[in-house]
């Protein structure tokens, strides 16, 4: 008698938890193809002639408040706002893609080399990228970027460091538990090769668990890329970027001037969060995919 | 029964890691700034200093060395408590950093008592009814903070409350027109013992724009870890057998479950924070707060080389020492941890 009503509730409870997360991924992915949308059009529309130029503001007045001509104002070059924080999604959609795929590409090869080999090489390989870890996550592109100067490539491989830790650590622990597994033992006994194991039995283990792992890094790639251009550091000057247009903004702030502030920080809040969303949904249809296959 | 003894081991074997960890986290930093492609010299002055310029600071970084020669210069000048002299005023840098530190940990203090209250409350408020709308919003809350730029918050926030409303100072640590209380560097402890009233109220009137911002963007992630462990918690047969026993579920929260998901809140959260502590530390930037942050930022802008290193060096080796100290601290509640 107790159990019927119990079961209904759990069964209830799950449902509701799918709707949550199935519904942040959708909302995840149609703000983000919004971004995208807005960076091809912005492009494309400056290339045309129809919008000027990101760079361009001589022609007009300096901290001009929002106006018809000017929906988000214009900051203190006298360039458009609005232009720029639309430009600025299609930089940093870039720079994070090319950032994290920097990560999966060098952590993935190092973690499995790590797991599958194992011995001193293993462990020095893992104390590495345990102190890599432990430094605080802008710090250590801080470092890098102040070295390599401006400019996108830099920019990556500065914010890729933070992410091949993650990488190296999951997939060596993968790969360090399947290895110990009996039927790779059987596998090796009749002749196959580490390269036949890797490939049979890894890369599927291993690929499952990156796409969540990769959305969550790139939302906070975004951060960090912003973070960076606040200091000062990441891109150069003429790309338009987020961090960089709100430490520009920082002076004007006490005077009021919000538009210059307000736009591109929104901007850049809204692509963490739908890269979060999706993240989170992707975590969730992950597990259910792992779960009803051991079931 | 042997429990001390162990106890007492893993102390000691977790001690004994931290100068490994030190040496690796400055080696590495010294192996980044002087094996990465890029030359100091030009990342200061520019690809189109003369050469004279570049010889010059050359020799004063002791970059014409042997790079063997200059690693263990910066080795021993570490262990010595030397980070080398700031190239814009030839200030020492331990002695920048020791000017700075009181700031920012002042600030982060009074951050993590507000994220503590805060993110308790928010965590709590939603385990009663799961997915009910509370925990919905508690979830919602969690996400947004953690995806707001530090820094843009804190300037959205200074906007608003010390800007347009006028309530609060816009930025700084203390009002200009006072005198600054002597004594540890933290202003609040300082105008305490002094019973300066008047630079106590300013010091805490310049404090709270920053602290309660830096605090609700930290209390996300308290809210987030506190909600999951409790969760996991409430699944367990003891919370069950409490039930059971026809306590009320707030009590089953409170009493039972709660103190047994402080543990994994602890250690994860003190983990995060110090990684996050890096990036959030950038509202000081936008309060102008003249701490740790700030001076970094001074020091990129100077392209100040040596005060760059000395301060991720040190922010570095806190971390690894509050990462330590929670494992202590974990290793001496928790009965079940043992290496």
């Amino acid at each position: 008698m107790g159990s019927e009503p119990l079961q209904l509730l759990t069964s209830s409870r799950s449902l509701g938890k799918k709707t949550l997360a199935s519904r942040l991924t959708n909302w995840g992915v149609v703000l983000l193809s919004l971004y995208v949308i807005a960076a091809l059009i912005s492009l494309l529309l400056s290339n045309l002639g129809v919008l000027s130029q990101v760079n361009n503001g001589l022609d007009n007045s300096i901290y001009a408040a929002p106006s018809f001509t000017h929906w988000c104002g214009t900051d203190r070059l006298g360039r458009d706002v609005c232009l720029r924080t639309f430009a600025g999604s299609g930089v940093a959609l870039q720079v994070v893609f090319l950032a994290v795929t920097l990560a999966v590409v060098i952590g993935v090869p190092l973690g499995i080399l790590s797991g599958y080999l194992g011995g001193i090489l293993d462990r020095a390989l893992i104390l590495i990228m345990d102190t890599l870890y432990t430094i605080p996550v802008l710090l250590l592109s801080v470092v890098i970027s102040f070295l390599l100067g401006r400019g996108i490539f830099n920019a990556a491989v500065a914010i890729c460091v933070v992410y091949v830790p993650q990488y190296f650590r999951v997939v060596r622990n993968q790969t360090a538990q399947v290895k110990s597994e009996l039927f790779v033992d059987a596998a090796v006994s009749m002749g196959a090769g580490p390269l036949w194991i890797i490939r049979k039995y890894l890369l599927k283990n291993v690929i499952t668990s990156i796409p969540v792992l990769l959305t969550m890094n790139a939302a906070d790639a975004v951060l960090v890329l912003g973070g960076l251009g606040f200091l000062g550091l990441g891109l150069p000057e003429a790309v338009p970027e987020w961090g960089n247009d709100l430490n520009l903004a920082l002076s004007a702030l006490p005077t009021g001037i919000w538009w210059t502030s307000l736009f591109p920080g929104f901007a850049m809040f809204g692509m963490v969060l739908s890269l979060s969303f999706v993240g989170e949904g992707l975590e969730v249809f992950v597990d259910k995919v792992n779960s009803s296959e051991t079931a | 029964m042997d429990r001390k003894e162990a106890l007492i081991r893993y102390c000691v074997t977790r001690l004994a890691l931290v100068p490994l960890m030190l040496w690796l986290i400055s080696s590495l930093v010294f192996l980044l700034l002087r094996v990465a492609p890029g030359d100091p010299v030009d990342a200061i002055l520019g690809n189109r200093a003369n050469q004279e310029a570049k010889e010059a600071l050359r020799t004063k970084l002791g970059l014409d060395q042997t790079i063997w020669h200059q690693y263990l210069d910066y080795l021993s000048g570490l262990i010595k408590g030397d980070l080398g002299q700031a190239l814009t005023n030839q200030e020492e840098v331990s002695a920048i950093i020791s000017k700075a530190l009181p700031a920012t940990l002042e600030l982060s203090l009074f951050a993590l008592i507000i994220a503590i209250i805060i993110g308790f409350i928010i965590g709590l408020s939603g385990t009663a009814r799961p997915d009910g709308k509370l925990d919905l919003l508690g979830r919602i809350y969690g996400i947004s903070t953690y995806a707001l730029p530090p820094f843009w918050a804190a300037m959205i926030v200074q906007l608003v409350f010390a800007v347009w409303l006028g309530w609060l100072p816009v930025g700084g640590r203390f009002p200009p027109s006072l005198l600054q209380p002597q004594g540890s560097g933290f202003l609040v402890l300082d105008s305490l013992c002094s019973r300066n009233w008047a630079a106590l109220q300013g010091s805490l009137r310049h404090l709270l724009l920053p602290a309660s911002t830096l605090g609700i963007l930290l209390s996300g992630v308290f809210s987030r870890i506190l909600r999951i462990n409790l969760a996991r918690i409430l699944q367990t047969d003891f919370i069950e057998a409490a039930r059971s026993r026809g306590l009320k579920e707030s009590q089953v929260i409170i009493r039972h479950a709660l103190p047994n998901s402080l543990l994994p809140v602890l250690t994860i959260a003190g983990i995060t924070i110090a990684s996050l502590i890096g990036g959030a530390l950038l509202i000081e930037v936008t309060f102008s707060w003249p701490g740790i942050a700030l001076r970094l930022k001074e020091a990129i802008n100077q392209r100040d080389y040596p005060v760059v290193q000395g301060i991720v060096v040190v922010i570095a080796t806190l971390v690894v020492f509050i990462s330590v100290l929670i494992d202590l601290l974990v290793a001496s509640i928790d009965p079940r941890v043992r290496y």
